[in-house]
């Protein structure tokens, strides 16, 4: 090989496989990520049954049932909407009624059920959008004080 | 008083820093040797001064000394010695005094080990490392202050968050800021090459020593940082994808290229150009990293915009010196004359695949980090980008790199024999699918993609011994002749061994348990069982219990094998009473390389409660892969011909490995 095809051989490997890792980026962007929303954006969101979100809000007092064995359900709220929630495992350990919780799963078909995989809790406003934690804070909503793991 | 002083010290410090910026570098230019010299005893007090202030907060923290705000935040007086110490840096404030002091201590350290340097690059390196250490020490004086004076000082701390008082977290920041921290060498130099405008093989020697250190420091700090988040937060993972972990990792890999990179430019005088880019970008992911987890940006943009004041300033810290060394190297990169080409096929050319490789998964790994935030920042919308995104991208990506990696010590420089390396490795490709076969057998079945990720797992371990075996001729020449050669190898190539060998322990443990691990969530009262991995666990009921300063509840469950009890397991849940927070602590058994990992959830109301026990099938592959790896850093680094100013000799010793390769 001469001079100029080894520097094209190279050149070119190394651009097929940049362009490979961009499709392969784009294409996790459409298919791996969960939108994080809100209860009262659902009714205008119009999700596809089966698309994963995350699902944030306050866990509503008194929403809290357990059920046979290990799988509970509790509601989780924003004041505009709220949504059922059920979950099968183990609670962590942040989890209160009243407080913060993200729940990461997917709405079933035909139902207004959200069943969660995962919870995420942390006694921390920052967890939900600040627009939401400013209108349960104006409407005397106790948040829990900040907790950051550093 | 004694806290003053330590904050006095700090400001010494900075006004010492400024000086070391300057002076050295117009000593550098205009040839005058006393101001260059003043940068190695600049660095040296300067080091020193924030020793002090560093230990002047831990006394404030070993005494309790609430008047201090810091320490008034984050510890208690009933907390253990160790968690007090630790406290120091398990906060903001401290943990960003350590990283400047682990700064300086570098800089310290190339002051005196850099006896063989040449002057100028000596002084311009030092300055480079000064500009940091000001930019670093102002950000502490001016925004974290640890020394802050609370008055009237409470009689009782606040206690640091719990999940942190923990072994595992009191080692862990110091090990990886000592890696992160430790490629600011590498920045250095890189800068201070671009500034002379001259460069060559000799630097690369001479960097590649500290990119080796920092690059052990921070696996031993990574892998230390995943083990810590399996045990203590009760969830059973080790590693999650989170910003926060991939802050770590990023300059991780691109260390990893540039370690690589600097081999090339060592052996070959090529690559010149693109190891200054590579050294200037994995410290500057470091830079990204601190800001990430510093700034508050992470829980959510809107956090960093009600409280900027410290997210702008390292912000700003970051802006100038990533804008600065790459504007730097835009000007300047023209004037490196780059060195000679090499074919594709050839250890040059595998090297270059791996930075090819290894950059563009770092790249990866940035935009799945950054996005979110961006996304947040422009539109508003909250996304979340995890395991699944990271899985699809990095996973394939890093696939034909994994496979590719025996072929690399393999290959001749220049030009490589491709068809004579896939046959000497072919041996090793067997056994990886003979074990697998074997798994196949012994786990009646298994998915295919996971049993041929444990192939790929044992053909780089054996992969990596073929380039000893081959090289001591074993199985060729007499044994003593054989074990005569290997010894006399040099010890890099038993890094790169065992380097090499580590990733495929890692890698097999990552697959064991993605693809076998089992997990039981089940509702449990005294005397009921429940099986995992082979062992049945009887639970035998709930104790209270109390520590220094939480209380806690602790289930006890018996594990049997064949109706024979081996062990037991205790898991509990703690409160801790200053903060009222509660925590797991999970119980964990290990056997063999496997372990089984109980934690418990809330009691019902009818007396049961709900566990969680999952069997993690190979799981300390993972760390023991890590463990190796670093081992091989260690051995790499303790080449003479790597040693810190050994430039001389290094010569003669690469010319006797270079004829004992042969």
């Amino acid at each position: 090989m001469t001079r100029k095809q080894k520097r094209l051989a190279i050149i070119g490997g190394g651009v097929g496989f940049l362009m490979a890792a961009v499709f392969l980026v784009m294409f996790a962007f459409s298919q791996a990520v969960a939108y994080f929303y809100v209860p009262g954006d659902l009714a205008k969101a119009s999700l596809a049954p089966g698309t994963r979100i995350r699902l944030g809000g306050l866990v509503e007092t008194g929403s809290l049932q357990r059920g046979e064995g290990k799988t509970v359900t509790f509601n989780v709220t924003d004041t505009l909407g709220t949504v059922p929630v059920t979950y099968t495992g183990i609670l962590p350990d942040l989890f209160r009624e009243g407080q913060g919780v993200v729940a990461e799963g997917a709405f079933v078909a035909g139902s207004p059920v959200f069943v969660a995989d995962t919870v995420l809790a942390k006694h921390d406003e920052t967890y939900m959008p600040k627009d939401v934690a400013d209108r349960l804070k104006a409407q005397g909503v106790a948040l829990g004080g900040k907790e950051n793991i550093q | 008083m004694i806290i003053e002083l330590g904050h006095y010290a700090l400001v010494l410090a900075l006004a010492t820093a400024l000086i070391q910026a300057v002076l050295p570098i117009a000593g550098a230019r205009r040839a005058d040797r006393a101001l260059m010299e003043l940068a190695s005893s600049a660095a040296l007090v300067c080091a020193l001064l924030v020793a002090f202030s560093f230990t002047v907060l831990t006394f404030a923290y070993v005494t309790s000394d609430f008047s201090v705000r810091n320490v008034w935040e984050n510890s208690h007086s009933l907390k253990p010695l160790i968690y007090k110490i630790s406290g120091v840096w398990g906060n903001h404030e401290g943990s960003m005094l350590l990283w400047l002091l682990i700064l300086v201590f570098f800089s310290a350290l190339v002051a005196l080990f850099g006896r063989n340097l040449p002057e100028t690059l000596k002084a311009t390196v030092l300055a480079v490392q000064a500009w940091i250490a000001a930019a670093f020490a102002l950000f502490i004086l001016l925004t974290s202050n640890p020394f802050a004076r609370l008055v009237p000082a409470p009689g009782e701390g606040k206690d640091l968050n719990p999940v942190l008082q923990d072994v595992g977290l009191a080692i862990h920041p110091p090990l990886l800021y000592l890696g992160y921290v430790g490629f600011s060498v590498c920045f250095s130099f890189a800068v201070a090459a671009l500034i002379e405008g001259r460069i060559d093989a000799a630097w690369a020697r001479w960097v590649r020593p500290w990119t080796l250190a920092a690059w052990t420091f921070l696996t031993a700090g990574i892998a230390m940082g995943s083990y810590w988040a399996y045990y203590e937060l009760g969830w059973g993972g080790w590693w999650f994808w989170d910003p926060v972990e991939n802050a770590s990792f990023m300059p991780w890999l691109a260390g990893t290229a540039l370690l690589h990179s600097a081999l090339v430019m060592e052996k070959r005088e090529a690559l010149k150009i693109w190891t200054v880019l590579l050294a200037i970008m994995t410290f500057s992911l470091s830079l990204l990293g601190t800001f990430l987890v510093r700034s508050g940006v992470l829980t959510s943009v809107h956090a960093f915009a009600t409280d900027p004041t410290r997210g702008i300033f390292i912000l700003a810290i970051l802006v100038v010196f990533i804008g600065g060394a790459f504007s730097l190297f835009a000007l300047r990169a023209s004037r490196l004359k780059s060195g000679g080409l090499f074919a594709p096929i050839s250890r040059e050319g595998a090297l270059v695949l791996n930075n090819l490789i290894l950059t563009t998964a770092a790249a990866t790994v940035l935009t799945g980090t950054l996005y979110p935030l961006v996304l947040e920042a422009l539109t508003g919308e909250k996304i979340s980008v995890g395991a699944p995104f990271f899985n699809m991208t990095f996973g394939l990506l890093m696939l034909p790199l994994l496979c590719a990696v025996p072929f690399g010590p393999l290959l001749a420089w220049k030009r490589g024999d491709l068809t004579g390396v896939a046959q000497r490795l072919f041996v090793a490709a067997t056994v990886g699918l003979l074990v697998a076969a074997v798994y196949y057998y012994a786990m009646n079945g298994g998915p295919v993609l996971a049993l041929l990720g444990i192939a790929l797992g044992v053909y780089l371990i054996v992969g990596a011994l073929t380039d000893l075996v081959l090289r001591a001729g074993i199985g060729k020449v007499a044994g003593s002749i054989a074990w005569k050669r290997l010894s006399g190898l040099p010890r890099s190539a038993f890094g790169t061994a065992l380097a090499h060998a580590g990733l495929g322990v890692t890698l097999i443990g990552i697959v064991a348990v993605t693809a076998f691990e089992t997990e039981t969530v089940v509702e449990m009262k005294p005397g009921m069982m429940v099986d995992a991995g082979g062992y049945t666990l009887r639970f035998d009921g709930m104790r209270q219990g109390r520590g220094p300063n939480y209380t806690d509840e602790t289930g006890h469950f018996t594990v049997s094998r064949g109706g024979v009890a081996v062990t037991e397991i205790w898991s509990s849940k703690r409160l801790y009473t200053a903060r009222r927070m509660p925590t797991t602590e999970a119980g964990i058994r290990t056997f063999g390389l496997s372990q089984l990992y109980v934690s418990l959830g809330d009691p019902m109301t009818d007396g049961g409660i709900v566990v969680r026990v999952w069997w993690k099938p190979m799981i300390l592959c993972i760390w023991g892969g890590a463990l190796i790896m670093m081992t091989g850093g260690v051995v790499s680094l303790s080449d003479r011909r790597l040693r810190v100013g050994a430039p001389t000799r290094a010569k003669r010793a690469a010319g006797l490995a270079l004829g004992a390769a042969e």
